[in-house]
């Protein structure tokens, strides 16, 4: 294959320069994979953004490449999905080896009836490719400025206002809100003065894309306990699009990163890894990390997302999946804030939500680096007992952590839930549950496209018998919820989906007469036991962050 | 029959439990952490009390190490 072309995008030179006042509704500063998401998914909502981009290419190297599941049926709404998927590498078995024995493998066993794999890898250029073309689809209500580069920000009750510098010059930006997903060295956040302060993991990590000449055969994830091959603690090999590979390589703490990254160095130990010599690198850099989060993701009209919110460890994929989770949560709260539909506090959820989900992401990958990195005598003991016993005892190998792969964070205690008691694979503050449909769509695809709720009703009982005015008002209201008759062929001018082996239900797993209130990014705000108008605009008050209406006068008091 | 050492995994969340096995070692020397080590296997073997099991137990951490 040849290497890849990046492509140029011209500086824009925007209005402002030229001495127009406006007053945006969104700036997004960086157009990473979680900016451009963000830009997509309020499009999506009806909202216009302009999205800052520093450079004037994408960014160079693999870098996120793991793509998980939930990432996809949120890029899916974009158009996003498929093209990653067809190009991509999907893999299903990771082997971890010590030294140079296998001590187990796993599979990640999808759901039945998934549209999309657990993971798809895909070099993050390519992810990025198709973001920037699917904001030329969205109909103009996503303005990408090429070389515009955030360099401060200052902020009052009604906005904010970032300076940018052009290649034509400084021009002030003024927006409704601001949100920074300009990554772990965000100049947003340091402009702010805000802290970022976590543990630091004192390691080196040589990464490399490479190019192999002809079939490579399988390509599972391989992890490495103590390679033979390598003086390196640990290494990993990735399938990755268009035929290439991606290794890592733990170095330790006291390393020449310069001399590591020279290609007379690293190509030796890569084509020892990968057991062959026709093999070229097409990027090759030395990472660290660390586990940190900003203390709030929202500072009034400023709101942070992804790497510029937090960081943690690459050894699990939960970086660049769960900054694109942080876009679809934060959306549609943008958007019903911006339209005066719901109070400002629904953007304190933002916060509330995400950063549950950055703890969850933090504890779970400093685990990992736990396990990974023996930095002690009795560390590097309890690992080399866990990997002796993992080869006979099935425990011992639960115990082994070369990654924990990301799956999305239910938020548990979100102010937003209303938590009847019900918790079945639909649970309040998760994303609904996916499944492919008997006629070939999935059950997503009829979830999530506008600014609305939704309701899945589960039927019960013929048309007559089920509460269908009262969906009806509940779909005049302010905030629409739009009711699904699940399982019922029509349901006179309501949403039905026909359900005729019962997969959506099992799916679901709802009983009928139960009511799911989602919300427009899919999740669960509420499973109802039963219908009750009363509890249903409970529900979507409190999902919105709305006072609780007053209870109506009782007759007779 | 006698009893059989399990060897399922036994515990809910398992990488909490490493976790915290290795948080307990903190701030010790080398000869301490051994200490607490053979401290934890006493205080564990009198949770399991059978003898069956036990020895089950002894011969599986002893396997591959002569």
């Amino acid at each position: 294959m040849p290497a890849y072309a990046y492509p140029h995008y011209d500086a824009v030179r925007p209005p402002e320069l030229d001495g127009e006042n406006l007053l945006h509704d969104v700036v997004i500063v960086g157009g990473g994979p979680v900016g451009l998401s963000l830009a997509l998914d309020l499009a999506q909502r009806g909202v216009r953004s302009v999205v800052l981009q520093s450079s004037n290419t994408l960014s160079e190297g693999s870098r996120a490449l793991c793509w998980s599941k939930r990432t996809l049926e949120i890029l899916d709404r974009f158009g996003v999905a498929r093209p990653i998927a067809e190009r991509g590498f999907t893999w299903s078995t990771g082997r971890v080896y010590a030294g140079d024995r296998e001590v187990y493998h796993f599979d990640l066993q999808p759901e039945r009836d998934q549209p999309f794999p657990a993971f798809v890898n895909l070099q993050q250029y390519f992810a990025e490719e198709y973001l920037v073309d699917a904001t030329r689809r969205a109909g103009g209500l996503i303005e990408l400025r090429w070389q515009n580069k955030a360099t401060g920000i200052a902020q009052d009750g009604d906005g904010a206002t970032l300076t940018v510098e052009t290649p034509h010059g400084y021009y002030p930006l003024r927006a409704r809100y601001v949100v920074a997903c300009d990554g772990a060295k965000s100049t947003i956040r340091r402009a702010m003065g805000l802290g970022f302060e976590g543990r630091v993991f004192e390691d080196n990590f040589l990464i490399a894309d490479v190019d192999v000449a002809g079939d490579v055969g399988a390509k599972d994830r391989r992890f490495w306990f103590n390679p033979s091959f390598d003086p390196s603690e640990t290494a990993l090999c990735h399938g990755q699009g268009d035929g290439m590979w991606r290794v890592d390589f733990q170095l330790g703490w006291d390393v020449d990163v310069a001399a590591e990254m020279r290609p007379e160095r690293a190509l030796p130990r890569i084509k020892a890894l990968l057991g062959r010599d026709d093999v070229e690198t097409t990027w090759i850099s030395v990472y660290t990390f660390q586990c940190r989060r900003v203390e709030h993701f929202r500072h009034d009209r400023v709101l942070f997302a992804g790497d510029a919110a937090h960081q943690v460890s690459p050894f699990g994929a939960r970086g660049g999946n769960s900054g694109i989770q942080d876009a679809e949560n934060l959306a549609w709260k943008l958007a019903l804030v911006l339209d005066g539909r719901a109070p400002d506090a629904l953007l304190d959820s933002y916060h509330d939500e995400r950063a549950y989900a950055a703890d969850e992401n933090i504890r779970v990958t400093s685990r990992t680096v736990d396990f990974m990195t023996a930095k002690t005598p009795l560390r590097a003991r309890m690992r080399q007992a866990v990997l002796g016993l993992a080869e006979k005892h099935d425990f011992a190998r639960a115990l082994i952590n070369s990654g924990r792969l990301s799956t999305p964070t239910v938020h548990d205690g979100s102010p937003l839930n209303s938590d009847h008691g019900l918790a079945g694979p639909a649970a309040p503050g998760g994303p609904c549950p996916n499944r492919r449909l008997a006629d070939g769509g999935c059950l997503l695809d009829h979830l999530g496209r506008g600014l609305r709720f939704e309701g899945l009703y589960m039927a019960d009982g013929a048309p007559g018998a089920m509460p269908l005015p009262a969906f009806k008002t509940l779909r005049a209201a302010d905030v629409p919820v739009d009711t699904i008759v699940v399982g019922a062929g029509d349901a006179e001018g309501l949403r039905a989906l026909p359900d005729p082996d019962g997969r959506v239900a099992a799916t679901l797993g709802a009983a009928p007469g139960q009511y799911i209130l989602l919300r427009p990014d899919q999740h669960v705000a509420s499973v109802l036991p039963t219908f009750d108008l009363a509890d249903a605009r409970a529900a979507l008050d409190r999902a919105l962050a709305r006072p609780p209406a007053p209870a109506m006068a009782r007759a007779g008091e | 029959m006698a009893e059989r050492m399990r060897t399922d995994l036994n515990i809910a969340d398992a990488d909490a439990f490493y976790e915290a096995l290795i948080r307990s070692h903190e701030g010790l020397s080398d000869d301490d952490s051994n200490l607490l080590n053979a401290r934890l296997v006493l205080l564990l073997a009198n949770q399991v009390g059978d003898m069956a099991i036990l020895q089950q137990c002894l011969a599986a951490a002893r396997d591959g190490l002569d």
